[in-house]
């Protein structure tokens, strides 16, 4: 990953254009809204940040997967957060964003993108300014939270990647939800 | 591992590969002579290569194996049953030896030693002076080239190298050579050269500078000597000269090095290969060449030369066929490149670039009416197509040498069993993709296995039955609907349905007043756990093996299903896609959605009749086509439109429609997987992009049709279940 990029028809969030090394530091963050709140992400696991575009559904799969993009010949699934949190999907604004996330999961790596409201801008906040996980209150599982950071006064939820993109768990997941053909067994035809 | 070790593992994994086939073979037609040969070459591959990388291990092993085989090929002893059951056994030795030399063993190396242990003991009463006498007496004389001293004076070889410079680079060492030159003879005499070599300030440490001038001592023939150097043999210089050579030809070779001849000669006189005197007097006539035969002639000891003259000729014109054989041979060889997978893929998905790239700009030169354009691009269209099809086609390997390996397996296991099987193949010659291969071999051998422990009866019971007691286990393969299909089949007793279903009921897999049909039943060995042989055997019987071959083929995306007759025998039937980057693809379009269909599974499109319109199955001249409405299986928005096409598609002998909005025409549809992400979804077999840059859904005809009858059979089944 190099610096963000800045081409046309791909936004550019503010302080991303600061000079290189900047990935290195652990502590900066991209961070965006989500059905009016903020969240922020580690953004060393961030590739880009396209405009929503062309999204191709998949049949039989739960909602919170809303289909795949075209990213320059690689086909990218696209995942809706607001639905991922249990929410409602996101409406599409002329603001609506996919962030594309880079995954590495058993040894495989997976680009995944995630459908935003908006991106704000790249922040730095310091491990001091970065609190606990509230055990409840969050409206998201707890574990989808690495912490909440202090900024300005207010708090925004950095995300744990790994667990609310995990490919494994959204998998599984994806079986589940074949919602017009029942449940079919892999296994032998009389497992029920 | 190094670079070279790596190679020396691949290759001679390789060399064993067939050296175990040509084996086999061998049991079969003891009597020919090229397959003996080819034997010896190969285990001859092997101890050279090993010798390259100082692998000592498996040189040491392989040259004792070679010493067997040389006699074997000169008819010192005969090929029995035992000595090929032994040749074998050293086959897997080498094999377990080139794998503790890559460290992919886990077997300790005192084990493993100890293997070698007894099988060199074995192997040794066949080598020279072993108790196996000669069956038959040598009939073939060896080709050596050398001639027999007239006065058994020295016995030396003379041999002229000179590496060239790039060898260091092309990590070959010139003292492994020297090394392994000690193989075949000793060395009397050794003079280094280094004239070529530049000022200190102008050498490049990596070029190999070096030539030697050697004499040795060997009953080897030229050849054996020859091939010592086979690794280098484009890289340097070798002129290899018989004992007792002419004067002459001596000469000749002084002549045709780069150094100076005179102190070349010196360095000759010095090896032992020239007397003083025979040099002076060759020089001296160099001077001269009008009256150089005459001036050879009048020495003294020219006179037995000449008495070698007359066998010489012939000789030489012997080695001069047999050199030439050899680089015919180097050319066939030279047309094999070897190329790193990786490079292969990266080729193939630029390839899937520019097929994207070239359908984007047609369909743009027909959306512009451009003749000139459209006339052009359809041209490019056809070249890349072209290229298409043969970068996937580097990619594929015939399946035959994977039904191959089974020889020996079923051999094997057939003494094991006490068993008389034989395996017929067919179908070798059908292609397939090598990633494709590689992953089968595995499901594969569970299948062969299960047949032989399973399926085949023992001669006795079979001769009861009425049965030739000789059982045939086949492997086909053949290509099927943009599929390859993989058979394995037996003429044994067939599937117990009552044991399996007694089984799956004991171990809980199914409700014992269930009602099943018997291909239901005979799916159950797919089931985990469920194992029908009364004995666990050690090759099969666990209840793992059908488990994971379901498994593994599943993760090809491909298939298993299971045929049987009761007395009559088994049928295993493997369904896998042919490759996993192109395919050409009929587009078509739902709910605004596009989806694209294998066009090798696609037999025609009909319009959907307006008077069928709620029902799943139409009337195809007179036929019955069940359909799948896509809209109804995908949960598509949106209302039916009036005028439906239907696809009808064929698959695993299977007809079957797909109702669609409409249809949009052939494509090349580059595969694009969709990811882990979607690995269990079912129904779509991947993605592709469109010329529009669109992302279009594959489907996966065979699975769609499966889950669509499925869905529906539980639909009817589940209210008869309730009550029951």
């Amino acid at each position: 990953m190099s610096t963000l990029p800045t081409a046309a028809g791909q936004i550019t969030p503010a302080g991303a254009k600061t000079p290189a090394g900047v990935e290195t530091s652990p502590a900066q963050y991209l961070t965006f809204l989500l059905g009016g709140e903020m969240f922020a992400v580690g953004i060393l696991n961030i590739k880009e940040i396209i405009e929503y575009g062309t999204v191709t559904e998949i049949p039989m799969v739960p909602p919170f997967i809303r289909g795949v993009i075209n990213l320059r010949g690689a086909v990218v699934p696209v995942i809706d957060l607001a639905s991922r949190f249990g929410g409602k999907r996101s409406e599409i604004s002329r603001r609506t964003c996919i962030v594309i996330i880079e995954l590495t999961e058993n040894d495989e790596r997976q680009d995944v993108g995630v459908v935003v409201d908006a991106v704000s801008e790249v922040l730095e906040i310091p491990a001091s300014e970065i609190e606990p996980p509230p055990s409840f209150g969050a409206r998201i599982r707890a574990d989808f939270i690495r912490g909440m950071g202090k900024v300005n006064g207010k708090f925004v939820i950095i995300l744990e990647v790994a667990k609310v993109l995990s490919v494994d768990e959204i998998a599984s997941l994806a079986t589940l939800a074949t919602p017009a053909l029942p449940e079919v067994a892999t296994g032998s035809p009389v497992q029920d | 591992m190094d670079e070279l070790k790596q190679v020396f593992v691949q290759e001679s994994g390789e060399q064993l590969d067939a050296l175990e086939s040509l084996l086999l073979e061998l049991e079969n037609r003891p009597d020919d002579e090229t397959i003996l040969n080819s034997i010896f070459r190969a285990a001859h591959t092997i101890k050279g290569a090993a010798g390259m990388v100082e692998a000592s291990g498996v040189e040491s092993f392989a040259h004792v194996v070679e010493n067997v085989l040389d006699r074997l090929r000169n008819h010192e002893i005969a090929v029995t049953t035992e000595l090929a059951a032994l040749m074998l056994a050293c086959t897997d030795q080498l094999r377990l030896l080139v794998a503790a030399e890559a460290g992919t063993t886990e077997l300790p190396t005192e084990e493993i030693a100890a293997r070698s242990a007894s099988l060199l003991t074995r192997l040794r009463e066949y080598g020279p002076g072993g108790q196996v006498s000669a069956t038959s007496p040598q009939t073939v004389e060896p080709a050596v080239q050398r001639i027999p001293s007239p006065q058994g004076g020295h016995e030396c070889w003379h041999i002229s190298l000179r590496f060239g410079p790039d060898v260091l680079r092309q990590g070959m060492d010139p003292e492994n050579f020297l090394r392994f030159l000690e193989t075949v003879g000793q060395i009397r005499h050794i003079e280094t050269l280094a004239d070529t070599m530049p000022a200190a300030e102008e050498m490049d440490p990596e070029l190999c500078y070096l030539g030697f001038e050697i004499a040795l001592e060997s009953t080897a023939d030229k050849q054996a000597i020859e091939d010592v150097f086979a690794f280098v043999r484009d890289e340097c210089r070798l002129a290899i000269l018989p004992p007792n050579s002419k004067v002459r030809d001596y000469l000749d070779l002084i002549e045709g090095l780069p150094e100076d001849s005179l102190r070349l000669g010196e360095i000759l006189v010095r090896v032992g290969a020239l007397t003083a005197e025979e040099l002076a007097e060759g020089l001296r006539t160099q001077t001269t060449p009008a009256s150089a035969e005459d001036a050879v002639e009048n020495k003294p000891i020219g006179e037995i030369l000449v008495a070698q003259q007359v066998v010489q000729p012939e000789l030489v014109a012997a080695a001069v066929a047999k050199q030439t054989q050899v680089s015919e041979k180097k050319a066939h060889e030279a047309k094999l490149i070897r190329v790193p997978a990786d490079k292969l893929d990266h080729l193939i998905n630029l390839v899937g670039e520019l097929v994207i790239a070239g359908a984007a700009t047609s369909l743009l030169a027909h959306t512009r009416r451009d003749g000139e354009l459209i006339e052009s691009s359809s041209l490019l269209t056809r070249l890349v197509e072209e290229i298409r099809d043969a970068s996937l086609q580097l990619r594929t390997v015939q399946i035959g040498e994977t039904f191959n390996r089974f020889q020996r397996l079923v051999r094997d296991t057939c003494k094991d069993l006490g068993k008389d099987v034989d395996l017929v193949i067919s179908g070798g010659d059908t292609e397939l993709d090598k990633s494709i291969v590689e992953k089968i071999g595995d499901p594969l051998m569970h299948l062969v296995r299960n047949s032989l422990d399973h399926g085949i009866e023992p001669s006795v019971v079979r001769e009861a039955a009425g049965k030739d007691p000789r059982g045939t286990l086949s492997l086909n393969a053949y290509h099927d609907a943009g599929n390859i299909v993989i058979e394995v089949a037996d003429d044994g007793a067939g599937l117990n349905r009552d044991r399996i279903l007694a089984k799956a009921i004991e171990r809980g897999l199914v409700e014992p007043d269930v009602q099943l049909s018997d291909r239901e039943v005979y799916d159950l060995i797919f089931a985990p756990g469920l194992s029908t042989a009364e004995q666990v055997t050690n090759l099969s019987g666990r209840g793992v093996g059908m488990d994971v071959v379901r498994r593994n083929l599943q993760a090809l995306r491909g298939t298993i299903s299971v045929d049987s007759q009761p007395g009559k025998g088994t049928r295993l039937t493997l369904r896998l896609p042919l490759t996993l980057a192109i395919i050409d693809g009929f587009l078509v379009v739902s709910a605004n959605r596009s989806y694209v269909i294998p066009l090798d599974a696609v037999v025609e499109c009909i319009e959907r009749p307006v008077a069928e319109h709620d029902r799943n199955y139409f009337n195809l001249r007179g036929q019955v086509l069940p359909a799948v409405c896509l809209r109804d299986s995908f949960n598509l928005p949106g209302e039916r439109p009036t005028r439906e096409s239907v696809v009808v598609v064929q698959y695993a002998g299977q007809r079957a429609g797909i109702v669609v909005d409409r249809l949009a025409g052939e494509l090349q549809a580059v595969i694009k997987p969709l990811g882990a992400l979607f690995r269990h979804l079912q129904g779509i077999g991947g993605s592709t992009i469109l010329g529009s840059g669109e992302v279009a859904l594959i489907l996966d005809i065979s699975a769609l049709i499966k889950i669509s009858g499925q869905a529906e059979q539980r639909l009817l089944a589940r209210p008869e279940q309730r009550s029951a």
